[in-house]
Parts: C-alpha cells; sequence; structure tokens
C-alpha cells in the first residue's frame, strides 16, 4: 500500500454567516475557486496532473447544488481533465473529503488530488435541504430524531456538565483563537477572499469575540430550551435515554460552533508525485476512521472513532501530540476529553469552531490545516483531527509530520 | 335510506334518511344507495346541481364501527376505501356542482364525503360539530379525510383536525375553512346552497387543477421543514409512540401531499388498512366505543325493575368529593342536600359549584339564568333529617367506620322505605358497612373518582345483600349525571382501588430494586399510564398508602403485605414525616416557585444498582402487576365482565387506553406472549407475577377475554 500526504493545506478566513458577514456578498464557488486557485498557484500545479477535485458540502443544493466540486474545478481553470466530486458526510465532509482522496492514493489509484470543502451558511441556510431523517415523520419517529444542540444538551445532563462548565469552555476557545491571531498562527494557510475588482472582502476570521467572558456569556438565554419544551423534543431524548429526569438545557450561541462562511482545500498525493513536481510533503495519513453510535444523542461518535484510528496507527492516545476536535457544542469536547482523560493543554490550541466558526462543508479540512500549522510551528510530530457528525456517526484521522 | 327530490331549477337534493340504524352513519349499503342516488340524478336532463344533505338532526355521525371491527384484512379494507374513493372521486370530477348543506353535526366519514363536495354550507347551530375524530378510536380518517383537508385548509390547520380529531363548532369550521359558508335556518341553508348552484360556472376541486398548489406551503418547503419535524416530535412526547394512528395519519399528510390526489388515496387506502386491521385500533373501537356505549346503556341494569328518575339527592360530607358530587348531581336538574357537620364546610362545598359555574359562565359556556337554577338546586345543611324526602342519599364522609355508622343510622331514621343508602367508600368492603344499617338490600357503594366533575367513571358496589333495585336506581342515577358505570362485587378495595394500588406498590418495588426514580417515572408514562407512579404515590399520599397497608395488616395478618414495601412507606410517613404533595415533600419536592423534581435524597434510602437499567422491564412490571390483580379481580368474581374490566381501568385508572384496557391487554401483547413474561418476571421479581388459575386455564385452551368475541 503506499502513502498519502499533504502537500499544502488553504482555507479562507471565516466569515460571519449572516446577512452582514464579509462573506455573504461572495458565492460559494467563490469561496472554492479562492482556494483551489491558491493551491495551484502557490504550488505551481500543472492541474493537467489533479486527479480528482473532491469537496464536501452538507448542504447541496441551490448554488451548493448539482456537484460544485466540478463546477468549481472548471471555474476555476483547472484543466477539463480534472473531475470533481461534491460529498456530504454532514459535519465531516471536509475531513472526510482528505480522507476520500487518501484512500485513493494509499490504494495507487490516483497520485494527486484536492479535497476539501465549502459551506456558505448565510446564502444556503443549514437544513434547507430537507432530509428523510428529518422531515420525514415516520423516519423520525422510528429513529428518535432530535436537533443536534438537543443532543448536545443531554450530553451535558448526562454528564453533569453545569452551565459554568460550558461557558468556562468557550471562554478558553475565545481566547486561544485570539491569542492564535494575534501572534499570526493561521497565516500559513489563510487566503483572503476578494471581490471582483480585487479588493479584499476579509482576510481574518471574523466571528471570534476575545472580550468573551463567563459572565458575559451568563446572559445568554439557552438556545434549545424552548424547541426542546415545546415542540416535544426533550421528550423524545428522555423516552430514548429514561434515566433522565429533565433535560438541562445549556448550550447556547456562545458555546455552540458559529455559523459562518468559508471553504478550503488540501492537496493529497503520493510520495512519488511529490518527488516529481518537486513538492515537499508535509505530513503523512498515518490512519483515519469512521463509526457511528446512537443517532439521538447523536455526538459521541468522535470518542469510538478516535479509538479505532489509534488502533490503525498502533498508537495509543498518548502518542498523539496535538488534537483537534471540532467544537459542535461545548459539552461533545468536555465529554471526549472525560473519555479520554485529556486536559485541555493539546487540544484545540488556537481555539475551535465556538469562536472561530464551523462551516459545516469545510470545517474537517479547515481543522487538519490548523493542526498541521500548529505541529510545525511547536515542532511537534503526531496529530489528531475528529468530529462529530450528524446520524450519531464520529471521524478521527491522524497524521504524522514528515 | 336517502331521500330523492328535484325541484324545477334543476336541482336534486339527496337528503340522507336512514330509518335501519339510530343515525345517519356510513357503510357499505349506504354507499352503494349514494351512488345509485347519484347515477339516479346524473340521468336528470338538464341537471344544474345536487345538493347534499340530511333529513335527520345530524347530517352524519360517521362510519359504521361494528362494520369495520369486522374487517379482518388488509385486502378487503382496501376494497373498501378504494370503492368509497372511486366514488367520491367520481363526483367531485363528475362536473355537476355538489353542495353540502350541512344541517348539523357531521362527523368522521360525513365529513370526508363533505370535502368531496364542491361547496360546503353549515348551519349554524352552537351544538353542531364537524370534524375527523376518528384517531379517538385508533383510525385514520379513510375516506380522503387525511388528503382532502390538508388540500384544502393547509397541513398546518389540518393536522391538529387530523392528528388530534377536535371538533369544531360552525364558527371555528367557518374560520379554518373546514366550511365555505354559514347559514342561519334550515330555508337559508338551502337557498344558499341552491344560489350557489345556479352560479356556478366550473364546478371543480383545486387540486384537479393542474397548477394546484397546497395552501400555505408545500410539504418540501422550509415551512415544511419546519412543521414535520416538530409535528412528529410532538406526537412522540404524546403519545410515547404508542399510538399508531396518529403517526399514521402524519405520514399519509406528509406522503400523500407530494403526490396527485388519485395516488395519495391509494397512500391513505393502505395506511387505513394497517390500523383498521391492527389490535390498537379493535381494542380502543370495543372498549372505548362499544364498551363505553354499553355501559352507558345500561347493559348492567337487572331485569323486572321500572327505571326511576332521582329527583332528590342527599350528599353527606360536603369535602371534595361531595362538593364534586354535589355540582354534577345539581347540573343534571336534580335537587341537591349537602349535609356536613358544620355551616362553613357546608357552603364551602356549595360554594365548590359556584366556582366552577363561574368559570363557565366566564367563558360563555352558560348562561346566567342556568348557573341561578343550578346553584337554587343545592341546600348545604348540618341537619341530618334534611335527607327525608331523598330517593338516594350518598355518603362522603371520612373513611371511617365509627362515622360511617353515625350517619347511615341518622339517614335511615328519615328516609322512605325504598330511598337507596350509598357509600362512597374507595376501600372498605360494603357488606361490612352495611352491617350497621337496618335495611342492607337498599344499601349501595356508588365510588366516585376525583375530579368528580371531570371523571366519567363510577364504579357501583354491590355489597353482599345490595338489592337488584338498589342498583337499579344507581344506574339510573349514573345516567341523569352523565357518567359510565361498571358494576362490580364488593371485596377488599372493590376493583379499581385495588389495582390502583398496585401500581404504586410496584412503583415503590422497583425503587427498592435499586432502578433510578427517574426510570421508573419515565417507564410508567412510556408505558401509557398518565402520571408515573412515585408523583401517583405522592398525589394520594404515602399516609394512605400506610393507612391502607396498615388496615390490610391488622385485618388479614403481616402476610398479606409486601414487609419490604410497608417498610419503606412506614420509614417516608412516621421518620422522615414525608407524605407526598400534601406535606410539601414526598419522593418528590415541590418548590413554591418551580416544578417539582424528584427528591435527590432518594438515593439514600434506595441504593441505586448500576444494573437496574432496563426501561422496558419496568414498563412491564408497572402494567403486568396491575393486569394480574384485574385478572385476580376476575377469578374472584369482584369483576363480572370483562367490559367493567376494560371500561373501568380506562375512565377511571387512565390506564393505557390503546391496548383496550387491562383485559384486553392480553389481547394486546398476544396470549403468548404474555404468559412468557410473567414466567420471567415472575422468576426474577417474585410470585407476584404468578399468573393467576383464572388466566392459565385459558391460557392452555388459547383464549383470551376477548378471544371469542375479537
Amino acid at each position: 500500500m503506499s502513502d498519502a500526504y499533504i502537500y499544502d493545506t488553504a482555507r479562507t478566513p471565516r466569515g460571519k454567516g449572516k446577512s452582514t458577514g464579509a462573506l455573504h456578498v461572495a458565492r460559494p464557488i467563490h469561496l472554492l475557486k479562492t482556494v483551489l486557485e491558491a493551491l495551484a498557484s502557490r504550488n505551481h500545479l500543472d492541474t493537467n496532473l489533479v486527479e480528482d477535485v473532491i469537496m464536501g458540502c452538507v448542504t447541496p443544493v441551490a448554488e451548493q447544488g448539482g456537484n460544485i466540486a466540478k463546477a468549481a474545478a472548471m471555474y476555476s481553470g483547472y484543466s477539463e481533465k480534472v473531475p470533481g466530486m461534491t460529498l456530504n458526510r454532514f459535519c465531516s465532509s471536509g475531513l472526510e473529503a482528505v480522507n476520500t482522496a487518501s484512500a485513493y492514493i494509499m490504494a495507487g489509484q490516483a497520485h494527486l488530488i484536492v479535497a476539501g470543502g465549502v459551506e456558505s451558511m448565510s446564502r444556503v441556510p443549514m437544513g434547507s435541504d430537507g432530509g428523510a431523517w428529518l422531515i420525514d415523520p415516520e423516519v423520525a419517529r422510528q429513529t428518535y430524531f432530535i436537533p443536534q444542540g438537543i443532543s448536545a444538551d443531554l450530553i451535558a445532563t448526562l454528564e453533569g456538565f453545569t452551565r459554568r462548565d460550558v461557558d468556562q469552555f468557550a471562554v478558553v476557545s475565545q481566547q486561544r483563537a485570539a491569542k492564535a491571531w494575534s501572534e499570526g498562527r493561521f497565516n500559513k494557510s489563510i487566503i483572503p477572499v476578494k471581490d471582483t475588482v480585487g479588493k479584499i472582502l476579509l482576510d481574518r476570521d471574523e466571528h471570534f469575540r476575545a472580550e468573551t467572558s463567563v459572565e458575559s456569556l451568563s446572559e445568554l438565554k439557552p438556545a434549545f430550551q424552548q424547541m426542546g419544551e415545546n415542540f416535544g423534543f426533550d421528550s423524545v431524548a428522555m423516552q430514548k435515554y429514561p434515566s433522565v429526569e429533565k433535560i438541562n438545557h445549556v448550550h447556547h450561541a456562545g458555546n455552540s460552533s458559529g455559523i459562518v462562511d468559508g471553504a478550503a482545500a488540501v492537496l493529497v498525493g503520493s510520495k512519488e508525485i511529490g518527488k516529481r513536481l518537486n513538492l515537499k510533503p508535509r505530513a503523512r495519513i498515518k490512519s483515519f476512521a469512521l463509526t457511528s453510535t446512537d443517532p439521538t444523542i447523536m455526538l459521541l461518535g468522535p470518542g469510538p472513532a478516535t479509538k479505532m484510528a489509534l488502533e490503525r496507527a498502533h498508537m495509543d492516545i498518548k502518542d498523539i501530540d496535538l488534537i483537534e476536535i471540532n467544537e459542535a457544542f461545548a459539552a461533545v469536547v468536555l465529554r471526549f476529553m472525560r473519555e479520554f482523560n485529556l486536559d485541555q493543554s493539546k487540544i484545540n490550541v488556537n481555539g475551535g469552531a465556538i469562536a472561530l466558526g464551523h462551516p459545516l462543508g469545510a470545517t474537517g479540512s479547515v481543522l487538519l490545516g490548523t493542526l498541521l500549522d500548529e505541529l510545525e510551528r511547536q515542532n511537534k510530530s503526531t496529530g489528531l483531527v475528529t468530529l462529530c457528525i450528524g446520524g450519531g456517526m464520529g471521524i478521527a484521522t491522524i497524521i504524522e509530520r514528515v | 335510506m336517502i331521500d330523492y327530490n328535484i325541484d324545477q331549477n334543476k336541482i336534486v337534493t339527496l337528503s340522507i334518511n336512514r330509518t335501519d340504524t339510530p343515525m345517519n352513519v356510513g357503510d357499505i349499503p349506504f354507499t352503494l344507495e349514494l351512488e345509485k342516488k347519484f347515477n339516479q340524478a346524473l340521468g336528470e336532463k338538464d341537471l344544474k346541481g345536487i345538493i347534499l344533505t340530511s333529513s335527520k338532526k345530524e347530517f352524519m355521525a360517521g362510519a359504521d364501527l361494528s362494520m369495520l371491527q369486522t374487517i379482518k384484512n388488509v385486502d378487503d379494507s382496501v376494497k373498501l376505501t378504494s370503492e368509497i374513493h372511486r366514488f367520491l372521486r367520481k363526483m367531485e370530477t363528475s362536473k355537476i356542482p355538489v353542495v353540502a348543506a350541512i344541517n348539523g353535526t357531521c362527523l368522521g366519514m360525513g365529513y370526508e364525503i363533505v370535502l368531496a363536495c364542491h361547496h360546503r354550507i353549515m348551519l349554524n347551530d352552537s351544538k353542531a360539530q364537524i370534524g375527523l375524530p376518528e384517531v379517538g378510536l385508533g383510525l385514520l380518517p379513510g375516506g380522503g379525510g387525511t388528503q382532502r383537508l390538508p388540500r384544502l385548509i393547509g397541513f398546518e390547520k389540518a393536522l391538529p383536525y387530523l392528528l388530534q380529531g377536535t371538533k369544531a363548532s360552525p364558527d371555528k369550521a367557518l374560520k379554518d375553512g373546514l366550511v365555505s359558508e354559514l347559514a342561519n335556518d334550515l330555508d337559508q341553508l338551502l337557498s344558499k346552497a341552491r344560489t350557489w348552484i345556479l352560479a356556478c360556472t366550473t364546478p371543480a376541486q383545486p387540486w384537479d387543477n393542474p397548477k394546484f398548489k397546497v395552501p400555505g406551503g408545500d410539504v418540501q418547503s422550509p415551512r415544511g421543514y419546519q412543521v414535520f419535524p416538530a409535528s412528529t416530535a410532538m406526537l412522540t412526547e404524546k403519545t410515547y409512540n404508542n399510538y399508531p394512528a396518529p403517526a399514521a395519519i402524519l405520514s399519509c399528510v406528509y406522503e400523500g401531499l407530494q403526490v396527485p390526489l388519485d395516488r395519495a388515496l391509494e397512500i391513505e387506502s393502505k395506511y387505513f388498512a394497517s390500523l383498521v386491521t391492527g389490535k390498537v385500533a379493535k381494542g380502543m373501537i370495543r372498549t372505548l366505543f362499544f364498551g363505553i356505549n354499553q355501559c352507558n346503556k345500561g347493559i348492567a341494569r337487572p331485569q323486572g325493575v321500572t327505571p326511576k328518575k332521582v329527583t332528590k339527592v342527599g350528599i353527606l360530607g360536603a369535602g371534595m368529593m361531595g362538593a364534586g358530587i354535589a355540582y354534577v348531581s345539581a347540573k343534571a336538574g336534580i335537587q341537591v342536600i349537602l349535609k356536613d357537620v358544620s355551616v362553613e364546610v357546608a357552603e364551602k362545598g356549595k360554594n365548590y359549584s359556584e366556582k366552577i359555574l363561574a368559570k363557565d359562565l366566564a367563558r360563555g359556556y352558560i348562561t346566567e339564568s342556568k348557573v341561578k337554577e343550578i346553584l337554587s338546586l343545592i341546600t348545604p345543611t348540618v341537619d341530618p333529617t334534611a335527607v327525608k324526602g331523598c330517593d338516594l342519599v350518598i355518603e362522603a364522609v371520612i373513611e371511617d367506620r365509627a362515622i360511617k355508622a353515625r350517619v347511615t343510622h341518622e339517614s335511615e331514621a328519615v328516609l322512605a322505605p325504598d330511598a337507596i343508602f350509598a357509600s362512597n367508600t374507595s376501600t372498605l368492603p360494603i357488606t361490612s358497612l352495611a352491617l350497621e344499617s337496618k335495611r342492607p338490600a337498599n344499601f349501595i357503594g356508588l365510588h366516585f373518582f376525583s375530579p368528580v366533575e371531570k371523571m366519567p367513571l363510577i364504579e357501583i358496589i354491590m355489597g353482599e345483600k345490595s338489592s337488584k333495585e338498589a342498583l337499579s336506581l344507581c344506574l339510573d342515577y349514573t345516567a341523569q349525571i352523565k357518567k359510565t358505570p361498571i358494576v362490580v362485587n364488593d371485596g377488599r378495595g372493590f376493583f379499581t382501588s385495588r389495582v390502583f394500588t398496585t401500581y404504586i406498590e410496584e412503583g415503590l418495588s422497583c425503587l427498592r430494586d435499586g432502578f433510578a426514580p427517574a426510570i421508573i417515572e419515565n417507564a410508567g408514562k412510556m408505558a401509557g399510564m398518565p402520571v408515573g407512579p412515585l408523583a401517583v404515590a405522592d398525589e394520594v399520599g404515602l399516609d394512605l398508602i400506610y393507612h391502607i397497608l396498615n388496615q390490610t395488616v391488622q385485618d388479614l395478618g403481616t402476610k398479606a403485605v409486601d414487609q419490604g414495601l410497608f417498610k419503606d412507606v412506614t420509614t417516608f410517613v412516621k421518620d422522615l414525616k414525608r407524605l407526598g404533595r400534601k406535606s410539601g415533600g414526598g419522593l418528590y419536592q415541590y418548590p413554591a416557585d418551580g416544578k417539582k423534581f424528584l427528591w435527590p435524597e432518594l438515593a439514600k434510602y434506595f441504593p441505586l444498582d448500576a444494573k437496574k437499567t432496563d426501561v422496558q422491564v419496568v414498563m412491564k412490571r408497572l402494567l403486568y402487576r396491575q393486569v394480574l390483580e384485574t385478572i385476580k379481580c376476575m377469578q374472584e368474581k369482584i369483576l363480572t365482565s370483562d367490559r367493567d374490566g376494560d371500561v373501568g381501568s380506562i375512565l377511571g385508572l387512565g390506564f393505557a387506553p390503546f391496548t383496550g384496557g387491562m383485559l384486553s391487554f392480553l389481547d394486546y401483547e398476544g396470549l403468548d406472549t404474555f404468559m412468557k413474561n410473567c414466567v420471567s418476571l415472575q422468576k426474577d421479581w417474585g410470585p407476584r407475577f404468578t399468573p393467576p388459575k383464572l388466566l392459565s386455564d385459558m391460557a392452555s385452551r388459547g383464549e383470551t377475554f376477548h378471544g371469542k368475541n375479537l
């Protein structure tokens, strides 16, 4: 089996995912074009050699529909020989794209693939693609579907995380993100997004708030309480988890991932193609894993996925130097830390989606780039990216610098 | 069956007039006749249109449920509904204007026919109701109701009517679009119908227009993406997924609105077939429709006793129960003597009626003169001789034999020889109370449930010597106050109280076995009980449970009660003084400014067992314990009919209605499964789950209580 290597990572800054956000005026395909062009130009790629463009997108409808990956490859000036595929594994799509690309390369069926993801949440709202799992009454009923926010509150309830616990975690995320920006730690991967006349629309993540404190967060009302209590979802959760007397709603906009616009891309290739193109591999994909858990509590996938990836790499959690776990909700990360008996020192050291935002289809690739940049900055070796995923799924990828 | 008339305008009026059934109902002969008359109308030269109305007070009460109960397989069901669909489609695509002139209550299949008319006018009679109540009996409106109503008014407005079976008054029906016009009287109803027909140029349903859009938005729209997930979750919240009918209805709407009507009706037919042939609808119809109707119509009435009317009732004790009984009696036009030991208490008892009536008046449910009339019927008093002249005296004093004996003596001193004396005791055997009576044949039990004005059941208890005249009068009285009676024989706790106690006891046993209190409470609700057993224990008061257990020990010895249970209850009542809600805390805490929550220190007294987490086990224990106790009641002839066991368990105890009641439960669960589960429950949790002999005998013959009359 061949090895798959990461040669480069690029991402747009994340714009606030609303109509006043800087990137709201940028079409999602423009975000993709920004990163695809950057990868091609800064690596002096002959795009005839790119064998696929695989892009994650979680709401692949309207202007994100119709296989936006292929459209983006064409629109970004890649050779007509380059195919494109859009995939949707919910919140892990950006990482799934990299894993899929790696699998092609490991299997010897490709040498160079651009993988990544995109989501303009301000333009194509989350959930606007419907879906049988949520919308079809028979499916939703039989699978005890509840919205993720209530799943996160359910985790907090079962684990006994208090409002203060989750808010404190959120504050750390904000402080770390602010510090990372002030020290330029994201510079290697960030590609500013420009408008049609070449002026910069955004060159810095827009969502984080350095001044956030536990006190300021304490003023926010729980975001999912009304939905849970008035529309039956708390009851659905409790029918699946009957040891719960009452759901403790602790999550809100300040300790959940931010809604943002953004795109990311990763250049993945074999050892041979690196030599041929004179590109220096930055890291090797050591292992990756996918699994699924109960869809109602939904967000417990990172634990078992991580264990699988570690096992495949013959590693222990102690062998991992840095971890990026998507901050979908604070309780997800706290629960992961408890599961592996970890403190916060090597987890999301530059902040996470609570501060910086979670552009659904892109996040997996974003986190991979952030992890690799930070491993290089700290001159450390191994890193893990993991995300919780809708439907109870979990994903994990382990990389090692070379 | 259907009157036919054609006027000089060439408008045919088809007027439903069933003489073979008490009310206008829909069945196969009716549908055939309707089509025949419709065809006859189509044959009229220069036909202008058709008015569909009724010659009876009601337009139509719904489909004939006895016909539906005979449907045993899916194909028969699909055949039946397809025939109805075919005719209704023929009617609405006939290009002849068809107007429904709804002259009275129009429910179920009646309203489904109306939906297939081109225009709907309703008589503005505040007593008339319109709607699709099928869900209440475990069915769905299988004549196109799940498809035409949402196409008419949009799924958001239609879903409550379909999922909850809400019945609308004419005003509300107009507001929500169920009908298009109201008429003030029958003449206007028909003249409006004629006017509409004469003005109509292109009679067609909106849904047959190729450009048709569902009002308020499609299923696959942002609105649909909000409504359907929330509706599903709210359905699960409300039904704990125990009721297949509302789930099927929601799917019918979701799936059906995405395809053309003809295909949608196919979908509806299949869902309907799955319901009508299923055990839930069969059980619900058997108990909630036929069972309750039979009880209400006095199936228990003894032969050879002339019905009487109670004109004056004496009520002894003006507490919560007495006050409630006074209210329902006065409301039925019966003169009430409300007696207590102090004037204040007696007045307060009357005040209970005043409060209820004031609320009804404020809401416009009742007129001021009616309020005065009802209140004038209630006479509070302290005079024990005031019950003189009463046909019936009901004692609702506290559960104290001495006091009960005294009021019995006092009343009998002034009552007419044929007057009946009834005790509202919930636990004391009637035969023993009747020992204090000079005429035990006239002494009987009349067990009301609290709150009296809301609870529909009355349990009539025959003491050993209670006469058929006493029973007959109680049935007459029960019918007057519009309650549903069951008749049981005497014994400790009779039927309902005896079984009710087992629910609480089993909940407490689970607690003692180490199940988490939240699991027990959720299990109760998931199993179909209205409230968890621990919450119920707190509501009735642990002191009451203690009292019952203590009395049982005194009467029957210590072996008659579960010692662990007795010890736990004693701890709470005697040591902790935690009696329940009334003492501000029991198994729950009751904060002044918020919702109650399980007492956090319960684990100290009932240590959790990490292995006891299976909610299914707790659900089984809670239900099986009650069902087995009910079967014992059958065995001991406390219950003399399975109908009374089923009706009483649902109306009196709120037992899982989807099962059809505690005896129908065997059919719901399946006899083999039930017996197998008893074996494993008995093995794991004790001999109280051993099937009574009656049951094992029946099981050996493969019989359930309804096995032969399903």
